[in-house]
């Protein structure tokens, strides 16, 4: 548990100081928000009637995006060789190094979701289920963006063949997600089949991810 | 491993007829050679005979094509891995943190209980707060050679150790593998350079070219 802790923490330490976390993933979510309307035109109906779905989008580029950030600079420096000589099994560093990019991806852009949707006009009473929904669809976007970065590894800027490998991954958690922001939002309970489904892929990929993720690390050193 | 950093159990590392293919290349094959407690091994041999690429067989980060690794003498779980020091040509440094923080990091990591006197052992404590970003190259392999003082493991495996050290830190390097050897640890170090110690054993890798 100190050792989780450790990793986790330097995680967090190092997403803060290196800049390119937090902010770089909120500000191109802003940034993919706000060019929307400007594409679309400015009506109001039909962007609050999109605004949950071109939320999710925004927030898995966003993800994606920081996503290589995890592995590759610790591939770089060697300490991720390091890593697979540590006590623990490499299957918990991959979960730990996930859980940190949740915190600093995940986490704030849900926060800050519902603040952003009113560029599009969201309908205030979708703020919650749309932050509840993101906070528990967003661990599985970590967990198989960090799945895509151990995959590639040994391709230097290998963020594009990321988001080639894991878009279609996000697929169902897109399609819960928004169901999830959308429904509860038009006087459905909260807790909703939708929401729950979210819930189940999220602790799937929470088991699933890192075993794969640790596999292809291993692999990769072989 | 006691607490006061004696090795408890007397360690052998075997290896028998190991082979080595990278990139479908034969690297090296027949390598047989054995390292007890309190014992040292130097391998030598020319660029691309596969000295690293023997180090990391033995840190199991690669997988040999062929011939048997073994540890003698362990009586709990840990694979070999999980035994060694594997200090090779990354120096595994966070350029964002500290000097301190990274090796507290590997520290906590590498599963010991923090010792102070980790960055004493190559002179780094009076830059305990710097950020390690701002340490040249020199003082950079100081801070990776440290983890070796802040983890207590019993098998070392140093890949060209002294590559940009001066003559102060290499002095430092030899006292540190001279107390390993003598609490009853296993040292593995390639070099082109004779860095001042002693090895009990040596094995040249590629010896059948002319030099």
């Amino acid at each position: 548990m100190k050792i989780a802790w450790a990793i986790v923490r330097r995680d967090l330490v190092l997403a803060y100081r290196q800049g390119g976390g937090i902010g770089t993933a909120i500000g191109f979510f802003l940034v993919v928000v706000t060019l929307l309307p400007l594409g679309l035109g400015p009506d109001i109906a039909l962007l609050s009637r999109i605004a949950p779905g071109a939320l999710w989008i925004a927030l898995l580029l966003s993800v994606l995006l920081s996503v290589d950030r995890v592995l590759q600079p610790d591939h770089e420096d060697g300490s991720l060789e390091q890593m697979l000589l540590a006590p623990m099994p490499l299957e918990l560093t991959v979960i730990c190094k996930s859980f940190a990019h949740w915190l600093t991806t995940g986490v704030p852009l849900a926060l800050t979701a519902p603040l952003f949707g009113l560029l599009l006009n969201l309908a205030p009473e979708a703020a919650l289920p749309l932050i509840l929904s993101t906070l528990i669809g967003s661990p599985a976007l970590s967990f198989l963006g960090v799945l895509g970065a151990s995959l590639t590894l040994d391709i230097r800027r290998g963020g594009l063949l990321i988001s080639l490998l894991i878009l279609p991954l996000y697929v169902p958690v897109l399609i819960f997600g928004v169901s999830a922001s959308s429904s509860s939002g038009a006087g459905l309970t909260l807790l909703g089949p939708s929401l729950l489904i979210l819930l189940a892929l999220s602790l799937a990929a929470l088991v699933l991810c890192p075993l794969a993720a640790a596999a292809a690390i291993r692999a990769h050193y072989r | 491993m006691n607490g006061d950093g004696t090795m408890a159990q007397p360690l052998r590392l075997v290896a028998e007829g190991l082979v080595c293919e990278r990139g479908g290349r034969r690297v090296f094959e027949g390598v047989d050679f054995a390292v007890a407690s309190r014992e040292s091994l130097l391998l030598t041999g020319p660029n691309g005979t596969g000295k690293t690429s023997l180090l990391r067989i033995v840190a199991s980060l690669i997988a040999p094509a062929g011939g048997s690794l073994r540890l003698d003498g362990a009586d709990d779980a840990l694979t070999i891995g999980q035994r060694c020091h594997y200090v090779g040509h990354a120096n595994a440094i966070k350029t964002a943190l500290s000097v301190e923080e990274n090796i507290a990091f590997w520290g906590a990591f590498m599963g010991a209980a923090p010792a102070g006197g980790a960055l004493d052992a190559f002179g780094l404590a009076p830059h305990a707060g710097v950020p390690a970003g701002l340490l040249s190259a020199g003082q950079r392999r100081r801070l990776a050679l440290s983890r070796l003082a802040a983890v207590a493991r019993p098998l070392w495996l140093l890949d060209e150790p002294t590559v940009g050290l001066d003559t102060a830190s290499q002095a430092a390097l030899v006292d540190l593998m001279s107390a390993h050897v003598a609490v009853g640890g296993m040292i593995i170090a390639t070099s082109h350079v004779d860095i001042g110690f002693s090895f009990n054993h040596s094995l040249k890798l590629g010896g059948e070219r002319a030099p």
